[in-house]
């Protein structure tokens, strides 16, 4: 089997565990952002270390991660810190994956928090075994604790010459009290032997040889599998459907009507439609495209992209709800020098993950157990409990690898198909979508409309800064009708960190009218896109250099106090003291980059530079790009140099990793990708239509320079995304003259 | 219908019209092949028939018949393949999905061309998607294995 989802190993170890002994006060620090109520989750405090650290009889440590595997290498990450603090042999420990439960606290894998959330708590579980460890040590040879050394897997007395294999010393410590947490002692961090290096993913070898198992890969006896049919238009109904020439299809098994979708707010519910459940996909598939099925009309069939940006273009001309407001930049802007101003468009995005949703479902004794690749088991849990009907603790969720996700495993609508249907059956049923269900039933990235104006004074130096952005907002997903943003204003429009006396964040007010969804660093991407182009436009207008311009806007090093500044920035859940917005190390990892890029070195023609800088998600990240364009408009882009502040990182080459992932997920969404609507239906496909970088378009390389730093760890996931499409396009600017103020860039530059 | 899997005659009594990569994950349960686009698109289902790369998700048991397959669990069952030795030295994975498909496009062209350069290397994988991005690293693990030209 695997270990992600085998129950019976599970079974097996709770026999050969540290019973109920291993129980610990250790609080939880988890925290929530400010993301839209129904995901927020009740944080548990849970003080059971067991849920985190198992002892097998041999001596192996089994070490549990709660958060999701989506590439990111969190359950590596979290196996090096429990690990490090522990004093465990690296090649002595087993990771398993966490059943969705409130216990662990939040488990949402979504705002690059697995980290931020965890990294103290999992070092005192991995501290509080370590102290035990050597207890049960010091009791048999009757020497003191104080007196005993930890070191990979074993106790030593130096004194005497004794050691001994944790192996030796299961037994005695399964009986133990643990230790408070206040009595444990950290590591220091220059003993650190995990954090921080760049071990390789725990999954490496299980990838590699095709075994690492995804939502799509559960294999349970007896599975039918289900292709669903879902309405072209969200909150559309079946009117009536035919099945007669589906049924004949050989291999299928029934036919069901799902339960219709009919009102706001959509929250995280199946679409409804009607399901095919055959013996094999591709007879599940065929017989699919034979049904018959009548729709309803749905408030939403209106919707039509290109309609639309009148309308977003109106609301961000009346935007008249206010985030950030300092001085008066009305009259800064008419006092200026030289004024400019600039509009922006980035268009509905699918986060289109390589593996399209799946989950497995069968039905148990009193409830429903279900295996998804999900970001968020306990929203699996509340969703399909409430959709069955079902008391939440009936909900047992699996977690798998999953096959990619950027927000998209976050909702868990494809695993509430999966269940509905075993119940509804009394099988055991998996529900595989296609790729053309991800792309046109997706929980999308809004469109935005921005308008930016700003102001220089003589000297060429930034005095006003307006920022107005329109775009319909998540909070719809959750309350009918929601216009005003919630959350979306802290990711890059709240936050501009320039020393300025004259600055004003807006927002317009636009329908929701698709599910609407987070996508990999949200609305940083196309606010970052905007206002990181709009500076080296007002740079190159007053004819500065774009490095110097963006230095001086910064200004000083200081904590920027957004409150005292006329902002209602919340800083991504976190407390201003212990995460301060630190304008030296915005400036550091803009210098470094730019250094790293060779920033004002001769260039071929039709060759350009172009940089971007933001923090999102606690992390300073700044990107530069080095751009070829031809004659004919084709794009190559020979270089790209990134610098992160992640604070303390646990895992460099991850790091590394993910800021060039991030950097190629940007470039997708500038070159090609947008999910446009006709008449309310989405009118992508796959990906011959929903474009995605390949990888002749990828950069010949990425060079990432990881800040060394003591402050505390903030996000990896997210944060490289943001600063890339500004950086490519400042770039294309800087070879060719051409200005992209709208995404994808597409055949713009062929024009 | 008779065809070979990773060295192993296999018999099976099954619609000719089925993809291969169906075959492969529904009837044989070897799911080592994934599903991404189910069009040719994307390359995540991608395995060997007679050592050249071809998309299974389009490819008809039918024309399978007779031939040989190879999937990434016949890569090499321990890793020890000199591209999936190259993958886990340049820690090229990240959620891993689509890299069975990578991994055997890969092995399929340095059959074909053992000195590769970076063009052809854009060429031969550009029909493999890494939403996750790790195109720099899988290029970079490609280039490692390339034999220098003589």
């Amino acid at each position: 089997m695997t270990p992600y989802f085998d129950l019976s190993r599970r079974r097996f170890l709770r026999t050969t565990v540290v019973g109920g002994a291993a129980v610990l006060s250790i609080p939880l620090l988890g925290r929530q952002a400010g993301i839209p109520g129904a995901i927020a989750q009740e944080v548990a405090t849970t003080s059971d270390a067991a849920l985190f650290v198992s002892l097998m009889d041999d001596g192996r440590v089994e070490i549990t991660c709660h958060r999701s595997e989506m590439g990111q290498h969190a359950r590596t990450a979290v196996a090096q810190i429990v690990a490090d603090e522990m004093e465990a042999d690296w090649d002595r420990i087993v990771i398993a994956q966490a059943l969705g439960d409130k216990r662990y606290g939040d488990q949402n894998t979504d705002g690059s928090r697995s980290i931020r959330f965890n990294f103290e708590r999992l070092r005192l579980v991995g501290a509080s075994f370590r102290s035990m460890f050597a207890e049960a040590a010091a009791q048999g040879w009757d020497v003191g604790a104080e007196t005993c050394r930890v070191e990979q897997h074993r106790v030593y007395h130096d004194d005497t010459g004794r050691s001994l294999d944790f192996a030796d010393l299961v037994a005695t410590v399964s009986g133990m009290e643990p230790p408070a947490a206040t009595s444990l002692t950290l590591k220091d961090r220059e003993a650190w032997r995990y954090i921080g290096k760049g071990k390789a993913t725990v999954d490496m070898q299980d990838i590699l040889t095709g075994r690492g198992h995804f939502g799509a890969d559960v294999r349970l006896p007896d599975t039918v599998v289900a292709s669903i049919e879902r309405p072209p238009v969200v909150l559309a109904k079946v009117e009536s459907f035919d099945a007669s020439e589906a049924l004949k299809v050989p291999g299928v098994v029934d036919v069901v009507e799902m339960p219709a979708l009919t009102e706001n707010p959509v929250l995280f519910k199946p679409l409804g439609g009607v399901a095919v459940l055959a013996t094999n996909t591709w007879a599940a598939q065929q017989a699919r495209s034979k049904l018959k099925i009548e729709w309803s009309d749905s408030p939403n069939q209106g919707y039509s992209s290109d309609a639309f940006r009148a309308v977003l273009t109106a609301a961000t001309d009346a935007a008249s709800d206010v985030h950030t407001d300092r001085g008066d930049v009305e009259a800064a802007l008419a006092d200026s020098q030289r004024t400019h101003s600039a509009r922006y468009y980035v268009p509905h995005l699918a986060q289109a993950p390589m593996e399209p949703p799946a989950a497995t479902a069968r039905t148990t004794e009193d409830g429903v157990e279900v295996w998804s690749s999900s970001q968020n088991p306990q929203a699996d849990q509340q969703l399909i409990a409430g959709f069955l009907g079902l008391d939440e603790s009936k909900v047992k969720v699996h977690v798998t690898l999953l096959g990619g996700a950027f927000g998209r495993k976050s909702k868990p609508d494809f695993a509430a198909e999966a269940a509905y249907l075993a119940r509804a059956t009394g099988r055991t049923v998996r529900v595989q979508w296609k790729r053309e269900d991800d792309i046109r039933h997706g929980f999308y990235h809004t469109v935005s409309e921005q308008k930016l104006e700003g102001g220089t004074d003589a000297d060429g130096k930034l005095t006003a800064l307006r920022h107005r952005s329109t775009f319909p907002t998540i909070a719809a997903t959750f309350s009918p009708g929601a216009e005003v943003p919630n959350f979306e204003t802290d990711l890059g429009l709240s936050d501009a960190p320039y020393a300025i006396d004259h600055t004003r964040a807006e927002t317009g007010r636009a329908p929701a009218q698709v599910r609407t969804g987070w996508m990999r660093s949200v609305a940083n991407i196309y606010h970052v896109f905007a206002q990181q182009s709009f500076m080296a436009e007002l740079a190159e207008a007053a004819g500065r250099d774009h490095l110097e311009f963006m230095l001086e806007s910064i200004g000083p090093d200081r904590a920027i106090d957004f409150a005292a500044t006329g902002s209602k920035f919340n800083n991504y859940g976190a407390d201003f003291d212990e995460y301060p917005f630190e304008t030296g190390r915005l400036k550091h990892v803009l210098k470094r980059a730019t250094a790293n890029a060779g920033w004002g070195r001769e260039l071929p023609e039709r060759s350009g530079l172009g940089l971007a800088v933001h923090r999102s998600f606690l992390t300073y990240v700044a990107t530069v790009v080095e751009v070829q364009v031809s004659e004919s408009g084709e794009l190559s882009i020979p270089g790209v140099w990134m610098a992160v502040d992640a604070g303390t990182v646990v895992n460099r080459d991850s790091v590394r990793n993910q800021m060039q992932g991030a950097s190629v997920f940007g470039l997708s969404l500038a070159l090609h990708s947008q999910i446009t609507l006709a008449d309310g239906a989405v009118e992508q496909a796959n990906f011959h239509d929903y474009k995605v970088a390949r990888m002749p378009e990828a950069p010949a390389s990425i060079d990432v320079e990881v800040v060394d730093s003591d402050a505390p760890p903030a996000g990896v996931g997210e944060p490289g995304t943001p600063p890339f499409a500004p950086a490519l396009c400042n770039a294309i600017h800087a070879a060719t003259g051409k200005r992209i103020r709208e995404l994808p860039i597409g055949a713009q530059l062929r024009a | 219908m008779k065809l070979t899997i990773n060295g192993q005659d296999q018999e099976l009594d099954a619609d000719p019209t089925m993809p291969l990569l169906w075959v492969l994950r529904d009837l044989l349960d070897m799911t080592g092949t994934k599903f991404g686009c189910g069009a040719g698109l994307c390359g995540a289902c991608t395995v060997q028939l007679d050592g050249l790369a071809i998309r299974s998700c389009i490819t008809p048991l039918a024309a399978a018949e007779g031939r040989a397959v190879t999937t990434i669990e016949g890569l090499s069952e321990d890793g020890s393949h000199p591209v999936q030795q190259a993958w886990a030295k340049h820690q090229v994975p990240q959620c891993g999905y689509c890299q069975p498909g990578q991994m055997m496009q890969a092995a399929s062209l340095l059959a074909e061309n053992p000195s590769p350069d970076s063009e052809d290397i854009d060429k031969a994988m550009q029909g493999n998607i890494c939403r996750c991005g790790t195109y720099p690293r899988i290029k970079a693990a490609i280039l490692d294995l390339a034999e220098p030209a003589a």
